[in-house]
């Protein structure tokens, strides 16, 4: 069973088409990466996969689960992380973590448990009592993803989650996301449109204006001249 | 403890735990409605003959009279902040964070709604400890009773705030929300002068206050303080809470709803 599994997608702003008949899936262990310039349709491919809204046209469902027709059971199977930050930087880490928990219906110890888990395998567990608002960057999203782990989903979705960082931050997050694909069987669906976040046996999806142009493993994609060129001529050659 | 009322619990404790840490954001709270009474309250008083009307069975000072109506304000300010801070995108990834918790959109939106009326009532009662530092007291069971009545009301302009922020677009700024819907609101309800007094100057404008859910909610809370349960301003306020929650409710329906335009 694929772990996200998108059917013929379409979206509309009004007048304006974001999305046409997009689909596409992502299995148990595997990394996703989105790629697609801004205003490529991302944003609203997101919104859309975290039920912010739905599509008239189109079907979406995680585990098996329709999302429209069963969107609880769809939910509890799926981690987020949006391209905006949303923590509570007053909050301490273990707070924001508990707070999550209890939206997933944890009880108190069960969450303190699975916070201690998550900190571990984020490597971020010596902060759990310090302030959200004294950690940088790097750790604040870092804290994201734990926090998007406590309810252990199966399929981890993440909006642009380096936008911001420097290269060394940029570098531990993208080795952290493909480690939990990897070695704990999470699908992963990352957006970017950054291609040096992409390692070659990842599966990539062009999107560009609300289409997805081309998809398959990097390495193959990439041919002979490399990921980068091939991403800038494809959007090129379409714009 | 079920899945439902765990997370409401967490969602009211992340509001008091955020209201704790946020004192300006509490002093400015009580600062308002207390330059009111202390300043505009006293100056008044002078030019503001008031005579017995329910539920006072005695003659009252204008001090005594606003105190309800500041109350009120209180709410509805906090109310249009939750709203803005909505419409800003200030909460919005909180709010995205929150709608992807697997429970029912309705449930979720309710706990919101609830935990700012909790955050509220906190304000209400530091105001009227300060108000009773002053010397304006009220039966000391009409503080118990006064707490249904806060929660009535809390919800009523909770609800109406939540619609606002489903809605509206964009308010430019506060000034917005202050001249469209808080000095309207406010100004022609029964907070500042009973609808007697409105008569008197234009048969209109007291029609206005009668209708104005506002004047309920603050009628409402004005008798619970006196242990007296003014049913027909408790009915209005039902009413008008069912209301703009449906209204809301369906503003963020995943379907139909406006948070389509919003993240766009």
């Amino acid at each position: 069973m694929a772990a996200l599994e998108v059917a013929d997608l379409s979206f509309r702003y009004g007048a304006k088409e974001a999305l046409k008949g997009v689909s596409f899936r992502v299995q148990p262990g595997e990394f996703c990466a989105l790629l697609g310039p801004n205003g490529a349709g991302k944003s609203t491919l997101f919104a859309l996969l975290t039920r912010l809204f739905v599509a008239r046209q189109g079907r979406i469902s995680v585990m098996g689960r329709d999302l429209q027709a069963d969107p609880r059971a769809a939910l509890a199977q799926m981690g987020v992380v949006f391209q905006q930050s949303t923590l509570d930087l007053d909050l301490s880490v273990a707070r924001n973590l508990a707070y999550f928990g209890a939206l997933h219906g944890l009880s108190r110890r069960e969450a303190q448990l699975r916070a201690g888990e998550v900190l571990e395998r984020l490597d971020m567990a010596e902060r759990a009592r310090e302030k959200t608002r004294a950690l940088n960057g790097g750790h604040r999203r870092r804290l994201e993803i734990a926090r998007a782990l406590m309810h252990r989903p199966r399929l981890l979705l993440l909006d642009e989650p380096t936008v911001g960082l420097d290269a060394r931050a940029r570098a531990a997050i993208t080795a952290h996301v493909h480690d939990l694909a990897r070695s704990d069987g999470i699908a992963v669906l990352w957006a970017t449109h950054l291609v040096d976040e992409v390692a070659p046996e990842d599966t990539v999806l062009i999107l560009h204006r609300g289409q997805i142009l081309e998809t398959g493993r990097a390495a193959r994609i990439a041919g002979d001249r490399g990921l980068a060129t091939h991403f800038m001529a494809l959007t090129e050659e379409i714009a | 403890m079920s899945a439902y009322l765990r997370a409401m619990a967490a969602i009211l404790g992340r509001e008091a735990l955020r209201f704790v840490t946020q004192r300006e954001r509490f002093l400015a709270a009580l600062v308002r409605p207390l330059v009111w009474l202390l300043v505009f309250a006293a100056g008044f008083r002078a030019a503001l003959g008031l005579s017995i009307t329910p539920p006072y069975q005695t003659y009252i000072t204008y001090e005594v009279y606003i105190v309800p109506g500041l109350i009120a304000m209180i709410q509805l300010f906090n109310a249009m902040q939750s709203a803005l801070s909505l419409v800003y995108d200030r909460e919005m990834g909180s709010m995205r964070l929150l709608l992807t918790a697997p429970l029912p959109r309705w449930w979720l939106l309710f706990s919101k709604l609830l935990a700012g009326v909790f955050v509220s009532i906190l304000q209400v009662y530091a105001f009227l400890a300060i108000a009773w530092i002053y010397g304006i007291t009220f039966p000391p069971m009409g503080y118990v009773m006064a707490l249904p009545a806060l929660l009535a009301s809390g919800l009523m302009l909770g609800a109406v705030g939540l619609f606002l922020a489903s809605t509206i677009r964009q308010l430019e700024n506060f000034a917005g929300v202050m001249n469209f819907v808080i000095f309207p609101v406010f100004f022609l309800s029964t907070a500042l002068y009973p609808l007697w007094r409105m008569a008197e100057s234009s048969r209109l404008l007291r029609d206005i206050c009668a209708w104005n859910p506002f004047t309920h909610a603050v009628e409402v809370i004005r008798f619970a303080l006196y242990l007296r349960l003014n049913i027909e301003a408790l009915g209005w306020v039902t009413l008008t809470f069912a209301l703009f929650l449906a209204l809301a409710l369906w503003g963020f329906d995943p379907a139909r709803g406006i948070m389509n335009r919003k993240a766009h």
